[in-house]
């Protein structure tokens, strides 16, 4: 291998030592128990306002009668609120936990 | 420095491994450094694998023959262009080309994932470090692109010059973004069944990859139908090839994904479902690479004596016991939240839209794969042909664009017979219209092309009637005039409405595939100069050969060193309509065997083709001259005695001669002649199709991201409970 190769390999293989062992060294080790699952309820939350505004589009266009409208607009904002009950639960449990 | 690309490769190998091994204890010890850690290895696979591929591709550029792939796939009369597109011409350089993509796909996706779905996403590290160590362990120890000659010799083979077209500088690299674009849903749905959270979050995450792998790999297989229109000289551009229909079949499943996510996102449905369409999907683009590098079928896109067949089948056979465990033992986690509403809904109709599409991938892989299982079962290799496609594929082609039709009319959950009456009214009298104009124009003769143009203007009455209708809504709203309402409208609902223009692109193609298949003209008469020949009610009259040695005169830049051709002039009633200048292109095959003059043309010929387009129809022509007869192969067998072969220049004076020749006493000529209704409509609903998928896949507008950030930081969660309820 010419010198130059190899000086290109030694700087490869530094970053990327560099990068992989970076984390090791951090003294965190977990994550918050109840992280992972208030990402999904809020992931959750932003999918039922997409689907809020969407029935609300969909009425405007003409998709939906009052009626229909009325009906899934009602039904969209119960499942809403149950998704916020629950953030609210796992909100209240972590700061207990804290 | 091919030390030092192997080098890479071999840090890619042992960081793929290190990976894999960081993200399992990582998740399985809860140890969040770990996982990150192993998360960075991708990173760093990404890093090494550029280095080889830049180490690789400076080869192909300077013409360093000492790489045995760039001796056998470049040469110093290579386009610059082309030689840096050889790259990938090589089973070596390919498979490089598919871990360094696949390496910088999995590195994107896992950055922006970088503090979510922590057990997801560190099985979906392992798993994608685990197909990318896959194919640099194949490079690394079936077909090594840094494999080296000594001596090196003083002159490549040169790239095939079916390949050098401009297209097929972008085809590769966009198909295996597709493929590798596959795998990361694939990876990320693996690892939610594997940890358990089978929820919405992945599906999220993942959902623009999964956009994007459908673009790319569509993007790549319309670029590979323009080459074969344009390239192959048989004047089509789907030939139901098995390579072309591998990269269809993971297409189509991903269609289906696409639209049957929205229905677990919006209803927490399908769940065992969109499971099983997204492990398909990553195991049938695995299936698309296995048959282009496993030689197991002919195809003019596979990689000749490739001997890669026992790993890939390994690896799907993994895939495929894997999938199914998955989805059978979490079956449980997978169960729907919600049922069906009303058989009136847009869910309905995606439900019956991905089941035309998996019945379309099911017909589709049938007819590849059939000839190696009926070589299974009768030891005979059988294969079936257009005909056979056509007899499934129109069918069920019709019912998809009648779906397409549909969706975008009718609203989620359910819809009153006032509402789709209202809907449907207009789009429906587009169709009917469209029946009436036809049967009087007296296109009736192919029902099944008839059923597709009323189809279709139903699809497209439909969609303008959505923009139409969802621009006043916005215009009322804001008081913006109606286009930059439209604007607006689609800027922000683009999933929506890109989708939608998806759908109007589809069927501005099919109405192009529908017409250009059914009602084309098409002849290949042999003219000698002056005579003319009658095809779709135009006359072709070959005025005269043209004939020229290149490389300096190569009007297409591909490095050929003759070109031969015709001059035709086209015209309809006596009226000039078009002059076409067809050539076919001859290049060195670099074969000493073949003799000094003979080896300067000896390689294979390409055709470029010849056409005058419009919205309306092609006419479109090929040449296959003659050089086979008496004259010219008396001037090539003396040439090859008296030149000798260190003498390649004096080799074009003969080539001169022998063009000079062609042009006194031309040989009667073959042409390959097409008249073609509305084929520009194909490449148009593509570049549409296209469009409305960058727009689906875009993010919204800055502005309104902040907007709801803002919103999100301000409000507490029962402050969004108060103005939820209300």
């Amino acid at each position: 291998m010419s010198p130059v190769a190899s000086l290109l390999l030694i700087l490869l293989l530094g970053a990327v030592g560099a990068i992989v062992s970076a984390p090791l060294s951090s003294a965190r080790r977990r994550r918050a128990k109840h992280a992972g699952d208030l990402a999904q309820l809020e992931a959750a939350r932003e999918a039922k306002y997409q689907e809020i505004r969407d029935a609300e589009l969909d009425f405007k266009l003409g998709k939906h009668s009052q009626e229909d409208y009325e009906a899934v607009d009602a039904t969209l904002r119960g499942e809403a609120l149950e998704i916020l009950d629950r953030i609210e639960d796992l909100e209240t449990a972590a700061q207990q936990q804290r | 420095m091919p030390s030092l690309g192997f080098a890479s490769m071999i840090v890619a190998l042992v960081v793929c491994v290190y990976g894999i091994g960081a993200s399992i204890y990582g998740v399985r010890a809860d140890e969040d450094r770990w996982i990150t850690s192993g998360r960075r290895a991708v990173y760093g696979l990404a890093l090494t694998l550029l280095t080889a591929f830049i180490v690789l591709e400076i080869a192909f550029i300077t013409n360093d023959y000492t790489f045995s792939t760039v001796a056998d796939t470049s040469s110093a009369t290579t386009p610059l262009l082309y030689r840096m597109g050889a790259v990938w011409s090589s089973q070596e350089g390919s498979l490089l080309l598919w871990a360094l993509l696949s390496s910088l796909w999995s590195s994107l996706v896992l950055f922006l994932v970088k503090g979510r779905m922590r057990e997801v996403s560190a099985y979906a590290t392992a798993i994608l470090l685990a197909f990318d160590g896959f194919f640099v362990a194949l490079a690394v120890f079936y077909a090594n692109p840094f494999e080296t000659l000594s001596p090196a010799p003083v002159e490549g083979a040169g790239l095939d010059p079916l390949l050098r077209f401009p297209t097929m500088m972008i085809h590769p690299p966009m198909v295996y973004s597709g493929y590798t674009l596959c795998i990361v849903p694939f990876a990320f749905g693996a690892g939610a069944l594997i940890a358990r959270k089978v929820n919405m979050e992945w599906i999220r995450s993942t959902r623009r990859f999964a956009l994007a792998s459908w673009l790319f790999l569509g993007g790549g297989i319309m670029l590979g139908a323009l080459w074969s229109y344009s390239e192959l000289g048989w004047g089509g551009y789907w030939g139901w090839d098995p390579v072309e229909n591998a990269a269809l079949l993971p297409w189509l499943t991903g269609t289906a994904f696409i639209h049957s996510l929205m229905i677990q996102e919006k209803r927490g449905m399908l769940k065992v479902w969109n499971s099983s369409l997204v492990l398909a999907t990553g195991t049938l683009a695995i299936m698309g690479t296995f048959l282009v590098r496993s030689g197991v079928l002919d195809s003019i896109h596979a990689f000749g004596g490739a001997t890669l067949g026992v790993p890939f089948v390994i690896l799907i056979g993994a895939m495929i016991v894997g999938s199914i465990y998955l989805v059978v033992s979490r079956r449980s986690l997978l169960r729907s939240e919600h049922k069906l509403d009303s058989m009136f809904s847009r869910e309905a109709v995606f439900l019956l839209n991905n089941l035309a599409l998996v019945g379309l991938c099911f017909v589709i892989f049938w007819g590849t794969w059939f000839p190696l299982i009926s070589k299974a079962l009768t030891g005979q290799q059988a294969s079936v042909g257009p005909p056979w496609f056509g007899r499934y594929t129109v069918p069920l082609a019709l019912i998809l664009v009648l779906l397409s039709a549909v969706g975008p009319l009718i609203a989620w959950r359910r819809s009153s017979a006032r509402n789709l009456m209202r809907n449907f009214t207009l789009p429906l009298l587009g169709a009917v219209l469209t029946a009436i104009v036809l049967v009087a124009l007296g296109v009736t003769g192919k029902p099944p092309a008839v059923a597709m143009f009323c189809l279709c203007a139903l699809v497209i009455v439909g969609v303008v009637q959505e923009l139409w209708r969802g621009a006043r809504v916005r215009s009322a709203a804001t008081g913006q005039m109606l286009p930059r309402a439209l604007v607006g409208l689609v800027s922000r609902n683009r999933r929506r409405y890109g989708g939608y223009l998806v759908h109007l692109g589809v069927a501005i193609l099919f109405i192009g595939v529908a017409a250009s298949s059914s009602y084309q003209h098409g002849l290949e008469p042999r003219l000698t100069v002056g005579k003319s020949a009658k095809i779709g009610g135009y006359e072709v009259k070959y005025v005269k050969p043209t004939a020229s040695v290149t490389p300096e005169q190569d009007s297409t830049h591909t490095g050929s060193t003759l070109d031969l051709g015709a001059v035709l002039r086209v015209s309809r009633g006596g009226r000039y309509v078009a002059t076409l200048r067809p050539t076919e292109s001859y290049y060195d095959s670099g074969e000493e065997s073949q003799g000094s003059v003979g080896h300067l043309i000896g390689g294979q010929p390409v055709s470029h083709i010849a056409m005058s387009s419009t919205l309306a129809r092609n006419i479109w022509s090929a040449v296959e001259p003659d050089i086979s007869t008496t004259r010219f192969e008396r001037i090539i067998e003396v040439g090859n005695k008296t030149i000798p072969i260190t003498k390649p220049e004096d080799g074009m004076i003969v080539l001169a001669y022998l063009a000079r020749e062609y042009l006194k006493h031309t040989p009667p000529t073959a042409f390959n002649l097409k008249v073609q209704p509305l084929l520009n409509w194909v490449w148009i609903g593509a570049l549409i199709i296209f469009g409305g998928g960058l727009i689906a896949i875009s993010p919204p507008p800055r502005s309104v991201t902040r907007r709801v950030r803002a919103r999100a930081a301000r409000r507490t969660v029962a402050a969004e409970r108060d103005l939820v309820s209300a």
